[in-house]
């Protein structure tokens, strides 16, 4: 255990000093420079922001935590189950897969608006949002991992006379993992991106403001300081994420025995 | 049986063939009174066999393709759960051919914490567990080092010489190694670079009880230069091919 301690300790310290040693020269260099306020607020008046609007600001957090998990829960049922359709055929492939990439690469700021359209204002859109700037990464991770099954052990299924539903449960769902998890990973990044973004355009409804109102409630009113407690806290959220799906996926590829 | 020939010339895709995991675009194939792309079809598949000793074939690749997430017990287990078996049923099944390789010991270890030649073994155990009467090997051994190999060679002998008396079970397996073809089989055949056909059939006249000095003794040199002969004639050692 002391070991452990003494790991968790060298790990965790470098970042740590890192971010005190920034957070000194910030300091020193927007005093000594004299740098006005509502451009570059001082590493504390941060703080003192945050701390003072940690009522708006937990509020805020809950709900836009809401919206992009709900939306990488979409994600995760409706990219798994596109991914395994997809892995069926190539002809099945070839006639969607173009149409998954779509959405990768649609602009999400332009079609926000459209999704307030259909879905109302609030958590609906938001987490649609969010949906549809994570799902891509799970479809085409869960693709590739059940395309990359050892054509060997395939052979050796079949062989035996292995149904499909046997052949998915025990051959490319367990193979198909590593990479799945890679999705898993990228797409929990993405959903909360996909939140804040949802939330610029169809932000306002019942219940309390998310991150992205929050984001650009601050910026109407010149408050820098609680603009970047805001950012930060955002980013806190996508690495919570991050770090909770990481470990679920972590602890699973331990079990398959999956080489990392 | 050994099959011998220089890469290329057809030996794997005849064991695909056999086995039924390819069809032949050109002529007919009858193995063990059956074509085998029907074979393959009904062999073990579901309702018919279900459960029920008897997939006629067994494959075994040259390297052990385990599952990583299952222990060896489960992996030697598996062919009898896709066939149908309850789980408590196949297991209680797989122990037995994991004895015969002498892994009984390490029924709950993982793929991961074996040697290459205890994967291998287990690999073996696996098609065995259906107890086949065709066992079809390809370079089962060509990754493990000369030693391993060799006592691997011997131990499937032995395996062979039992389940032949018993079961009628018959070993077909490619490796491009003379002495193990030589150690191994009662008769080898030697294809001529592609397009491949059977240029020798050679029964191979050692006794049945063989030892690892053997490899050393006389009888045994000249079976395998007979064997060298045919495959320089044919090709194998041609520059291109090597």
């Amino acid at each position: 255990m002391a070991r452990s301690t003494k790991k968790a300790f060298e790990s965790v310290l470098p970042p740590v000093l890192t971010l005190i040693a920034v957070a000194a020269v910030w300091e020193m260099g927007v005093r000594l420079l004299g740098i006005p306020a509502f451009l570059v607020p001082r590493p504390t008046a941060v703080l003192v922001a945050g701390w003072n609007e940690r009522v708006l600001l937990a509020g805020a957090l809950l709900t836009t935590a809401e919206g992009a998990i709900a939306g990488y829960l979409l994600s995760l049922i409706f990219g798994t189950v596109a991914g395994l359709f997809l892995s069926l055929s190539r002809t099945l492939e070839r006639a969607l897969y173009p149409y998954a990439l779509f959405l990768q690469t649609v602009p999400i700021v332009a079609v926000a608006p459209l999704l307030v359209l259909w879905f109302g204002p609030g958590l609906r859109a938001v987490s649609v949002s969010a949906f549809i700037v994570s799902v891509f990464p799970i479809i085409a991770n869960t693709l590739a991992g059940l395309r990359g099954v050892d054509a060997r052990l395939t052979d050796l299924f079949r062989l035996y006379g292995a149904n499909t539903a046997d052949t998915l449960v025990k051959l490319g769902l367990p193979s198909a993992v590593p990479s799945m998890a890679t999705g898993w990973r990228v797409a929990s990044g993405l959903a909360v991106i996909g939140a804040l973004v949802g939330e610029f355009v169809a932000g306002f409804s019942e219940g309390s403001a998310g991150l992205g109102i929050t984001v650009l409630a601050a910026y109407r009113q010149l408050r820098t300081d609680l603009l970047f407690a805001t950012v930060i806290l955002a980013s806190l959220l996508g690495l919570s994420l991050f770090a909770v799906v990481s470990l679920a996926s972590d602890r699973l590829l331990r079990r398959l025995r999956a080489r990392i | 049986m050994a099959l011998l020939g220089p890469s290329g010339c057809g030996k794997s895709t005849l064991l695909r063939l056999i086995s039924g995991l390819d069809t032949p675009t050109r002529g007919e194939l009858t193995v063990l009174g059956h074509n085998p792309a029907m074979r393959s079809r009904a062999n073990g598949g579901g309702e018919q066999s279900g459960g029920s000793p008897g997939t006629e074939v067994a494959f075994v690749f040259q390297d052990a393709h385990l599952l990583p997430w299952r222990s060896v017990l489960d992996n030697v287990a598996l062919p009898l759960e896709l066939r149908g078996a309850g789980s408590r049923e196949a297991r209680e099944r797989a122990r037995g051919p994991l004895g015969d390789v002498e892994l009984d010991d390490a029924l709950d270890r993982f793929p991961d914490q074996l040697s290459g030649g205890m994967r291998m073994r287990v690999s073996i155990a696996r098609a065995l567990v259906t107890e086949p009467r065709l066992l079809l090997l390809d370079e089962p051994f060509a990754a493990l080092d000369e030693l391993t190999r060799q006592r691997l060679d011997e131990r499937l002998r032995a395996l062979w010489a039992q389940r032949a008396a018993t079961k009628g079970m018959t070993i077909l397996f490619v490796t491009h190694s003379l002495s193990e073809a030589v150690f191994l089989a009662q008769r080898a055949l030697v294809m001529s670079k592609r397009p491949g056909h059977v240029v020798l059939d050679h029964p191979i006249s050692l006794p049945a009880e063989r030892g690892g000095e053997m490899r050393t003794s006389l009888p045994f040199v000249e079976n395998t230069r007979i064997l060298y002969r045919a495959l320089e004639a044919h090709g194998a050692l041609d520059e291109k091919s090597v």
